[in-house]
């Protein structure tokens, strides 16, 4: 059986970050699949998808995209949808303006931008958001002046993170990373946002790494699953007795201590 | 046994307040009295006069001008200088922190006597020969403003990123933005308010900039005469009245340059 190339390949990654190292992080992961990275807080996971991103660079190691090499690109060069915890919408700009955002520095053509922020934000159910600003509750309000009043209602929790979402895909990265995405939102949001995650994501043939502290969150969404501790992976899904090699996801154990 | 009861504060309580109230209120009684104390002072058809003379409405257009050019370069500066002070880490950091802080600690005489002194070395001496005149010109008032302006600046525009979330440049990056694209299109508006809060700070320390200006550029009248500088003549000429009503002009405009700078929000500066 010929091998798949993985579309994310974490090779003998390390990095030293404040008081926690992540040490020889290796980790394949198979195109479309959902993984779910689960760890508890300050394990290093979000230290993980920075490294994917590009946000941080390693000290060794090396970092796959499809097969190519790109642990010296910069963010902008990946490719990869990144959204963080509680979206880090940008409060300065509409909807709108962000979700076009990675389309405009891309320069598409004007016409073609507003055709895929529609569709976008439509699948997502915020095309009623557009012209607002995202504000947050405590912040004061800068989103009254300049824009209409009626436009200045700020954004819920759940209202942020399907804009996040939208704006992180609209460009159709091969990869996607999603830090928490669920932790800022209630109960009954999450709920709805189970289904979108993982329908919008399986549309765009997206390759998902989904970080989170929540079991009862993995359990739902993953197709495969992985856990730091420690500052090293191990693989909780598909069960871990099965062959590592042929599963589209795994995490090699570092060689004997 | 009587329980502590929240609603009713002790006698230590009241003791604390008004020994705090007191020594805050007493300053702010001295700053309200000086201004009541100039207004009863001002003879008001003698101000019309004074302030429609010439040589002071010369004083008023340079002022404003070269205040306005001043605070622009302290923004052209500060916005990088709070920018990576907030947001980078590198060596020699906290070097360049301090070297940032000293026009505001430096005395003001200090600063206009090093500034003279720079432009009498053979680089500053080039520097005029060849490019365009400073000392006792009008850009030496502007040179003179922005040198300490700047420092204020710079304090403003470092608490300002580093109060802002990083991540949003990271997500912009992500999303496909260069480092420059990152920060004109997210960094910079977002810190809209705080460049506001910058560049009027510096506005009005430029205004009331004289320690340096009288040693590097000279009070020449209908040349060098900035509003300071015209309070300084009238003084020294024992023309009181001209004197207090250029004072009250400025007081005038700092009031409203503070207003506005509260209105789009300090918040967060350090002063």
């Amino acid at each position: 059986m010929v091998e798949q190339v993985p579309m994310i390949e974490f090779q003998d990654v390390g990095v030293q970050a404040g008081a926690f190292t992540l040490q020889n992080v290796n980790l394949r992961i198979g195109r479309g699949a959902y993984t779910v990275l689960l760890g508890s807080t300050g394990s290093g996971k979000t230290t993980l998808l920075e490294l994917l991103c590009g946000l941080r660079r390693p000290q060794h190691g090396r970092i796959l995209l499809n097969g190519s090499e790109v642990t010296a690109l910069d963010p902008a060069e990946r490719g990869i949808g990144y959204v963080p915890q509680d979206g880090a919408l940008f409060p300065a700009m509409t909807v709108a303006k962000q979700i076009a955002l990675p389309l405009e520095v891309r320069k598409v053509p004007r016409p073609e931008i507003r055709k895929r922020v529609a569709e976008i934000s439509e699948k997502l159910g915020v095309q009623h958001l557009l012209k607002r600003y995202p504000r947050m509750g405590g912040a004061s309000g800068a989103a009254g002046r300049g824009g209409g009043s009626s436009n200045s209602g700020g954004l819920s929790g759940g209202e942020r993170q399907r804009v996040a979402l939208a704006r992180a895909l609209v460009f159709e990265p091969f990869v996607l990373c999603l830090d928490e995405p669920l932790s800022a939102v209630d109960e009954e949001t999450r709920v709805q946002l189970y289904p979108l995650l993982r329908s919008t994501t399986n549309d765009f043939g997206a390759t998902v790494l989904h970080v989170t502290h929540s079991s009862s969150e993995s359990r739902v969404l993953a197709s495969h699953g992985l856990r730091l501790v420690n500052g090293k992976l191990e693989t909780w899904l598909p069960e871990p007795t099965s062959n590592a090699e042929t599963d589209s996801v795994s995490a090699a154990m570092p060689p004997a201590e | 046994m009587a329980l502590p009861n929240p609603k009713v504060p002790r006698a230590g309580s009241y003791r604390f307040f008004a020994g705090m109230g007191i020594l805050a209120a007493a300053y702010g009684l001295l700053i309200v009295g000086m201004l009541i104390a100039d207004l009863g002072f001002t003879d008001w058809r003698r101000l019309k006069e004074a302030v429609s003379s010439e040589p002071i409405q010369y004083a008023i257009q340079l002022s404003l001008t070269t205040c306005t050019l001043a605070a622009l370069l302290s923004l052209l500066v500060a916005i990088p200088a709070g920018y990576l002070l907030a947001r980078c880490q590198f060596r020699g950091k906290w070097l360049l922190d301090a070297i940032f802080d000293i026009p505001i600690v430096l005395p003001p005489l200090v600063v206009g006597l090093s500034l003279l002194i720079l432009f009498q070395t053979a680089l500053g001496q080039a520097f005029e020969q060849n490019i365009f005149p400073v000392t006792y010109e009008l850009p030496s008032v502007v040179l003179a403003q922005f040198t300490v302006a700047a420092s204020f600046a710079v304090r403003t525009m470092k608490v300002t990123y580093s109060q802002q979330d990083r991540r949003h440049e990271d997500v912009a990056r992500t999303l496909g933005c260069s480092r420059w694209q990152a920060f004109l299109r997210v960094v910079l508006p977002e810190s809209r308010q705080g460049v506001i809060a910058a560049g009027t700070l510096a506005w009005a320390r430029a205004l009331g900039e004289f320690g340096p200006i009288l040693v590097f550029s000279g009070a020449t009248r209908m040349k060098t005469e900035v509003l300071p500088s015209s309070v300084f003549l009238e003084l020294s000429v024992g023309n009181l009245e001209a004197a207090l009503a250029v004072s009250l002009l400025m007081v005038f405009v700092a009031i409203l340059v503070l207003s506005l700078a509260r209105y789009f929000g300090l918040r967060g500066s350090t002063w």
